[in-house]
């Protein structure tokens, strides 16, 4: 079997145990919360009779273990179970905000990502000097401001300074894919200004490393322009870093911007999981929380394997 | 764009004129001084002549070199002077012009080829790359010519070699790679900065040859820039002696060879002249039995059955090429690595494999000196508490006893008074080995394993530190077990010798023995792969190993 071949295998493999780890310990954080389901949806006046009639129609008198073993199942087979405050089949309910933060985390990623390798280059090629203090003043300043002052920022400048844009970002099925671009334009510029940095300053920073090698000394011997260097000789052996810095911004992107979501009004999985937990609805936690782990999981596995893609000495053994 | 270069120039290729090459020192708590690395050196090169600049670490000849490039390595900085190539001057030339140049007019060979590739790049696209982004010729074009001189430097399957990453490369073949691409875009001069120093003997001459060939064929000019004279000697038209960035000699490669000028050049031509009578054979100090030894994870033996032993008083001589085991010996003989099978007996008894088992005199009487002196010496401590540190150790000396101790031994290194309160970064190379050997004599060891101690020093240098060692030996009836790849430091200094190839001995004896014929296969291939300071020494190698098909046969079994 090709080596690649095999830690592939081995990784996704890896990953399947971690998921399955996360659900277990998902499942019993939620079970040390005091009360439980019955006693949420019943509430404080419940009498101990109607409880246990309730505990036994949900199969809650069921064991710890075989509940988990349950719910894994239904989880296996795409049934989260229902929420508890509107008893909405959850996988559905989650299906569709699951696409409206997929495409806000899309759109920021496709700005985002390009944007931080070109200005790491740019930082990395004139390092030192003017061009690279500006993209750090910038680029550090974008971050440093808490997401919803950044959001307020935009906001002010964009529908009442400059009136390009509205203030809410609401997407609705059946909306033509240019209608929701400009709807999400505002939360993907905040987004953007809140990953860029740290893309950014590890592509200059990896760049920067892999300058001082001899093979880059033999590229200016050959006559090459500094950009050609960065990008041919440069950027190819300093990819390693910057896939798996990009990769927790990207899944940063998916399961950490409900700030974002509330101030734009958008609909989508975090504001989903931030209202269930106010209402305790412990089914609806649980899902989303196996969810956002899972993408955690997904992208990191996708960065290991692109890291060892990028080095030749695995692609190719001797 | 068009090329800068004049159609038709008369005058030599290069021309410099009083160079002057400056740089920024950051001496540890003091602040930056300018230091002047060349001061007004002349250089002139014609057309496809070689033009050999030797000196030791130091003389400035890298740094001239890529002067020809106009090319300041790591904040260096050419202030002075006049840099003519094919008679325009480039000192103060702009990047852009510098760029149209680098790559296609003047072309650079570096020292360590597997470095200077780009791991991630497949060979064929880095080797035509010049060709391409100066525009000099087609894609296809630059491939076959690519693969043309692949054959011709003697790679082997050149037209494939160039789908291969480097680390799917040896390292000798790596730098051949690495002359084709200097070769490929048809440049005027070529810069060959040490390209055979770091290989193995036996591989450098190859190496050599296929250069030489490559530049008598091509008609291109070169520098070759090298503190070996003897490989200078086998390429080179004309040799500039240089040193602490000054000119010493310049003149033909004869006359340099054999009718040097200066003191210095005298020196450096007769380097390794030392004269040690072998002493007779005796009964052993160390005696090594069929010692096979692994490294912890690996399935293979490094050590194979070696037999071997060392009278007290003597050196043995372990020489071979890099992996084959040597180092390795050391380490199985001080206990760093046990061995699997055999015994290690010394003065009489019997060693404990592990240097855990052994007593504090066993480990007292054995000493090692290493090929680093910077990395065996704790920088932050000063030579007094290094070479003191022993002293305590094993004979409870402390205070003024001690200090008047570490005096002593410092004189019997020959660096006199006022050494003990440095620090290893204010010393010179040579001065490092020199403190570590009076750490390792502070001991009063029976034996030294010394493991390549002389070979990353200057020539001049690493015969004092022989001179040293002998003297030493001769004083208190040392043993010393020297670890190194350099025959001509054998010749020099051993009784033994013990030849290893792939973990094996392949010859062993007393020294006239071992270098007198018949050969075995290898030890003839080692012996005469080792560059002497004549001319033509290369043709004539070449040559007989054509008669008897040595050279192929020879590094394959």
């Amino acid at each position: 079997m090709h080596p690649i071949l095999k830690l592939l295998v081995q990784r996704i493999a890896l990953g399947l145990v971690l998921l399955l780890a996360v659900s277990a310990v998902i499942f019993l954080g939620v079970e040390a919360l005091p009360g439980d389901t019955a006693q949420a949806i019943l509430g404080q006046s419940a009498t101990p009779q109607a409880l246990e009639n309730l505990r036994a129609q949900m199969g809650l008198d069921q064991p710890a273990l075989t509940r988990y073993f349950n719910w894994l199942g239904g989880v296996m087979t795409g049934d989260l179970g229902k929420a508890l405050t509107n008893g909405v089949d959850i996988a559905q309910a989650i299906g569709q905000r699951l696409g409206n933060t997929l495409f806000l985390a899309g759109c920021a990623a496709v700005i985002a990502v390009p944007l931080a390798l070109i200005l790491g280059a740019v930082a990395a090629r004139y390092a030192g000097r003017w061009p690279d203090k500006v993209i750090s003043a910038v680029t550090l300043t974008t971050i440093s401001l808490p997401e919803f002052v950044a959001a307020y920022f935009v906001i002010y400048l964009l529908t009442i300074v400059f009136p390009v844009f509205q203030p809410v970002a609401i997407v609705f099925p059946g909306m033509s894919f240019w209608a929701k671009l400009q709807a999400v334009a505002l939360p993907v510029i905040v987004l953007v200004m809140v990953v860029l940095a740290h893309m950014m300053r590890m592509t200059r920073a990896a760049i920067l490393n892999v300058m001082q090698s001899a093979y880059i000394e033999t590229a200016e011997l050959k006559g090459l322009s500094p950009m050609t260097i960065i990008w041919k000789h440069a950027f190819p052996n300093a990819i390693a870093p910057v896939i798996s810095v990009v990769a927790i911004n990207l899944a940063y992107l998916v399961v950490g911007v409900v700030v974002v979501e509330v101030v734009f009004s958008y609909n989508a999985l975090g504001q989903y999981l931030v209202d269930h937990v106010t209402k305790r609805d412990l089914p609806v936690v649980q899902a989303v929380g196996l969810i956002f782990a899972a993408v955690y999981i997904g992208l990191n596995i996708i960065a290991d394997v692109t890291s060892i893609i990028a080095n030749p000495r695995l692609r190719h053994p001797k | 764009m068009t090329p800068a270069k004049p159609k038709h120039h008369d005058g030599p290729l290069l021309e410099i004129r009083g160079l002057v090459i400056e740089a920024t020192s950051y001496p540890p708590g003091e602040p930056p001084k300018n230091v002047t690395l060349v001061h007004g050196v002349d250089v002139t090169l014609q057309k496809g002549k070689v033009l050999g600049l030797i000196g030791e670490s130091g003389a400035g000849k890298s740094t001239i070199g890529l002067s020809s490039m106009s090319y300041g390595r790591g904040g260096v900085r050419l202030t002075g002077g006049e840099i003519l190539l094919n008679g325009r001057e480039i000192r103060t030339a702009s990047p852009a012009t510098l760029r149209r140049i680098r790559g296609k007019e003047v072309t650079y060979v570096s020292q360590s080829a597997a470095a200077s590739f780009n791991p991630s790049k497949r060979l064929m696209d880095q080797v035509i790359e010049t060709c391409l982004s100066h525009g000099l010729m087609s894609k296809s074009e630059a491939q076959a010519r690519a693969i043309t001189l692949f054959r011709k430097l003697g790679l082997p399957s050149p037209e494939t070699i160039g789908n291969r990453y480097p680390h799917q490369v040896s390292g000798g073949q790596l730098q051949r790679v690495m002359t084709a691409m200097a070769l490929c875009p048809k440049p005027d001069l070529v810069v060959f900065d040490e390209p055979t120093t770091a290989l193995d003997v036996t591989t450098q001459i190859d190496v050599l040859a296929a250069i030489k060939e490559a530049i008598r064929d091509t008609g291109v000019a070169a520098l070759y820039i090298t503190h070996d004279l003897a490989v200078v000697a086998q390429v080179a038209d004309e040799i500039m002696v240089l040193r602490h960035g000054r000119k010493v000699e310049l003149g033909t490669t004869d006359q340099i060879i054999n009718h040097p000028g200066e003191d210095y050049t005298k020196a450096l031509v007769s380097v390794r002249s030392i004269e040690h009578e072998e002493n007779p054979e005796a009964a052993p100090l160390l005696k090594i039995d069929c010692v096979t030894a692994r490294y912890a994870g690996t399935n293979f033996d490094v050590l194979k059955n070696i037999t071997i032993d060392l009278p007290p008083g003597q050196t043995l001589a372990v020489v071979g090429e890099s992996g084959s085991g040597k180092s390795t010996l050391a380490r199985a003989i001080t206990g760093l690595l046990p061995p699997s099978k055999g015994r290690i007996s010394f003065d009489g008894r019997q060693l404990s494999a592990a240097f855990a088992g052994r007593t504090r005199d066993d480990l007292r009487q054995i000493q090692m000196i290493y090929q680093m002196a910077d990395t065996a010496m704790n920088p932050r401590q000063t030579v007094g508490t290094i070479i003191g540190r022993p002293l305590e150790f094993y004979f409870g000396l402390k205070g003024s006893a001690r200090d008047r101790r570490v005096q002593e031994l410092l004189d019997q290194i020959e660096m006199g008074k006022g050494f003990a309160d440095r620090y290893p970064a204010e010393l010179s190379g040579g001065q490092k080995q020199r403190v570590c050997i009076a750490r390792a004599l502070a001991a009063k060891p029976k034996l030294i394993i010394c493991d390549e101690v002389t070979s990353a020093l200057d020539p001049l240098v690493a015969d004092g530190i022989l001179k040293l060692l002998l003297a030493l030996q001769a004083e208190t009836r040392m043993a010393y077990l020297f670890i190194t790849h350099d025959l001509a430091t054998v010749r020099a200094i051993a009784d033994k010798i013990a030849v290893m190839y792939k973990g094996e001995v392949r010859r062993y004896g007393q020294k006239s023995d071992v270098l007198a014929p018949p050969f075995d296969d290898y030890t003839d291939l080692l012996l005469s792969s080792v560059p002497e300071m004549e001319l033509g020494w290369l043709e004539g190698v070449l040559e007989h190993r054509r008669q008897t098909g040595i050279g192929k046969a020879g590094a394959g079994n």
